[in-house]
C-alpha cells in the first residue's frame, strides 16, 4: 500500500515536467506538419487552402536548399573536427605541471561564455575585418594582401568563430577525462619504454573514446542550430554560400512571409536532426553502456 | 602523478602554455583593451596600448539606453531559470529516489526533445506568440527559454539527487522524523549544492541563447543578444562602442563562468563525464 502511494505522489511529481515537454514537443511540430501542406503567406491570413505537397516541391527544386543543407554538415563536420582534434591537444597541454595552471585554463575556456553575437561581431570587425582587423595587421605586415575573410571564405569564416567557442567546451570535457587516467598505469607504459606517442595511442586515446563521444554527440545538437553567428556576420551571404538550414528557414518564414514554405524546411530540419541523432545516440550508447 | 618535475621542463612548458591560452583568449582581451580606446585609435591599427577613455561606456548608456536590455537578460535568464528548476525539482526527486523501469526511458526521452532544431518549430512558436500577444514580452521569452531548458534542468539535478544515499532518508524516518522535518532538515541540506550548481549554469546557457531572444523580441523586451545583434549594420565609427557593449554584456557571465567549470561538465554532459 505504502509502495502504491510513493507511486502516485512520484508520477504527480513528475507530470508538469513530463506535460510540459510533451505539449512543447507535439503541439509545435503537429502545427509545422500542418503548415507544411499549406499555402500560407503571413501577409495575408485567412487565405490559406491546401497546398499538397507543392512547399516541399519548392523547397526541394531551390538550390539554395541543396547548399544549406551542404552547408550545414560542413559547419557540424568543420567544426567537431577543429574542435576534437584542438580540444585533445589542448587537454594534454593543460595537464602538464606549469606555472599558473588555474589561470591559464581559465584564460582557454573563456570563449564558452561569450554570447553568440559578440563573439562573431567581435571576430568580423576586429579580428577579420579586411581594413581594421589583426588578421589584416598582421598581412600587411608581412606585406601581403589582407584577405577579405567574409567575402571570400565566408563559411570558413563562420567555421572559425564558431570553433573557437566550442573548442573551450571540449577542452574542458577532454581535460577532465584525462586527468581521471590512473597516473600508475601512465607511469607503468613509461617504465616499459612506451614513448609519448605509442602512449597517447594505446593508452590515452582509448581512455578518451568516451569523452569524445560525448563532446560529439552534445556539440552536434548544438551545431545543427547555428544561427546568430550568421546572422551578424555574413548574412547568409554572399549568395547563399553561408546559409545553413535554421537560416534558411528563418529567411522564407521572417524575410519572404512564407510560413508553408518555412513550414516544409522546418519538417526536412526535424528529419535531418533524427538521422544525425540516429547514428550518434546508436554510437553513445555503445560507448556509454561500458 | 607524483612524478618529479626538472624546473627547467616546467618553466618550458609554461611557457608553450601560456603562449598558447594567450592566443585563445586574444579577442575577448583585445575587445576589453579596444572599448578604452577612442574611435580614432580603435581603427589606427594594432595596439595593445588603449587610451584609457570611458567614454564609450558613456556614450553606450547615453545612446543606446544600454540598462534596459541588461535588465532585461538578467530578468529573462534568472526567471526562466527558477520558474525551471521549480518545475523540475519534484521531477528530478522522484526519478532519483523512487525510480522504475521507465525512468530511463524518460530521461532518454526529455534529452531527445533538446534535438529537436529550433529553427523548424519557428513558424508556429512565431504564430502563437503573435496571437496570444506575447512578441516583444518578457513573459513570452522567458517561458520560452524555460521549456529549452528544462531538459538540461531536470537531467542535472536528476544526477546530484541520485547521489545523495537513500539510506539516511530511511534511518531519519525509522528516528520518526515527519515528511516535513524529513525535507527541511535532511534533504534540503543535501540537495542545496546540486540545486545552485544547476542554476548557475543554466543561467548562463540562458543569458547567452541567441535563437528565440532574437526572433521573439524587437525592443521592449529585447536582451543583450538581440540588443548587441543590431550592432551588425555599423554606423560611423562604431568598433569602440561595440567593444564597450560587448564587455559589459560578457563580463558578469564570464565571472560566473569561470566560477562553474566543474558544473559546466558535469551538466552538460548529463553526467556522462565527472
Amino acid at each position: 500500500m505504502a509502495t502504491e502511494n510513493t507511486k502516485t505522489l512520484a508520477r504527480a511529481m513528475m507530470a508538469p515536467s513530463v506535460i510540459m515537454l510533451l505539449v512543447w514537443m507535439i503541439v509545435p511540430l503537429a502545427m509545422t506538419l500542418w503548415f507544411s501542406f499549406q499555402n500560407y503567406n503571413l501577409l495575408t491570413p485567412g487565405n490559406n487552402s491546401f497546398a499538397g505537397f507543392f512547399n516541399y516541391q519548392y523547397f526541394y527544386t531551390d538550390p539554395a536548399f541543396f547548399q544549406s543543407i551542404w552547408n550545414t554538415l560542413l559547419l557540424v563536420v568543420g567544426v567537431l573536427l577543429i574542435t576534437v582534434i584542438g580540444g585533445i591537444g589542448l587537454a594534454l597541454l593543460l595537464d602538464q605541471p606549469i606555472y599558473g595552471q588555474g589561470v591559464a585554463r581559465i584564460l582557454v575556456i573563456s570563449p564558452f561564455f561569450v554570447m553568440p553575437p559578440v563573439a562573431a561581431l567581435i571576430w568580423k570587425n576586429m579580428i577579420m575585418h579586411p581594413g581594421y582587423g589583426v588578421f589584416a595587421d598582421i598581412a600587411r605586415f608581412f606585406g601581403v594582401q589582407p584577405v577579405d575573410w567574409f567575402a571570400q571564405a565566408p563559411l570558413f569564416s563562420i567555421i572559425v568563430i564558431v570553433a573557437w567557442q566550442w573548442l573551450p567546451f571540449a577542452t574542458l570535457i577532454l581535460l577532465t577525462a584525462l586527468q581521471s587516467l590512473d597516473g600508475e598505469q601512465k607511469e607503468a607504459a613509461e617504465m616499459d619504454g612506451a614513448g609519448f606517442i605509442s602512449r597517447f595511442w594505446y593508452l590515452t586515446l582509448p581512455h578518451l573514446a568516451r569523452a569524445i563521444t560525448v563532446v560529439v554527440l552534445i556539440q552536434t545538437i548544438f551545431l545543427l542550430g547555428i544561427y546568430a553567428e550568421i546572422l551578424v556576420t555574413t548574412n547568409g551571404g554572399p549568395g547563399f554560400a553561408s546559409t545553413n538550414l535554421p537560416f534558411l528557414i528563418y529567411k522564407t518564414a521572417r524575410l519572404s512571409f512564407d510560413a508553408g514554405g518555412a513550414a516544409a524546411g522546418g519538417v526536412i530540419a526535424v528529419v535531418l536532426a533524427n538521422i544525425v541523432a540516429f547514428f550518434l545516440m546508436r554510437a553513445v550508447g555503445k560507448n556509454l553502456d561500458r | 602523478m607524483a612524478r618529479a618535475v626538472s624546473t627547467k621542463t616546467k618553466i618550458g612548458w609554461t611557457v608553450v602554455v601560456w603562449a598558447v591560452a594567450l592566443v585563445i583568449f586574444f579577442p575577448i582581451l583585445y575587445t576589453i583593451i579596444t572599448s578604452f580606446k577612442t574611435e580614432q585609435e580603435a581603427i589606427q591599427g594594432f595596439s595593445l596600448i588603449p587610451s584609457g577613455t570611458v567614454e564609450n561606456y558613456v556614450t553606450v548608456q547615453t545612446q543606446r539606453d544600454y540598462f534596459k536590455p541588461f535588465m532585461n537578460s538578467v530578468i529573462i535568464s534568472v526567471g526562466s531559470t527558477l520558474l525551471g528548476v521549480i518545475i523540475a525539482v519534484p521531477a528530478a526527486w522522484a526519478m532519483a529516489f523512487s525510480p522504475t523501469r521507465r525512468t530511463k526511458d524518460i530521461l532518454m526521452w526529455m534529452l531527445s526533445t533538446k534535438m529537436m532544431p529550433a529553427a523548424a518549430v519557428l513558424v508556429p512558436i512565431y504564430l502563437i506568440f503573435l496571437r496570444a500577444g506575447l512578441l516583444d514580452s518578457r513573459i513570452g521569452v522567458t517561458i520560452m527559454l524555460m521549456l529549452v531548458n528544462l531538459p538540461i534542468i531536470v537531467w542535472m539535478l536528476y544526477t546530484y539527487f541520485r547521489e545523495i544515499p537513500g539510506e539516511i532518508l530511511e534511518a531519519s524516518r525509522m528516528d520518526g522524523a515527519s515528511l516535513w522535518n524529513e525535507l527541511v532538515y535532511v534533504l534540503t541540506p543535501m540537495a542545496i549544492p546540486g540545486i545552485a550548481s544547476t542554476l548557475l549554469l543554466n543561467i548562463i546557457l540562458a543569458w547567452n541563447e541567441a535563437f528565440w531572444t532574437i526572433q521573439l523580441t524587437t525592443t521592449n523586451a529585447a536582451p543583450l543578444t538581440a540588443f548587441i545583434a543590431t550592432f551588425s549594420s555599423p554606423q560611423g565609427l562604431f568598433w569602440a562602442k561595440l567593444s564597450a557593449a560587448s564587455t559589459l554584456a560578457i563580463a558578469p557571465i564570464l565571472i560566473m563562468g569561470w566560477f562553474s567549470q566543474k558544473q559546466l561538465v558535469r551538466g552538460l554532459t548529463f553526467g556522462a563525464v565527472k
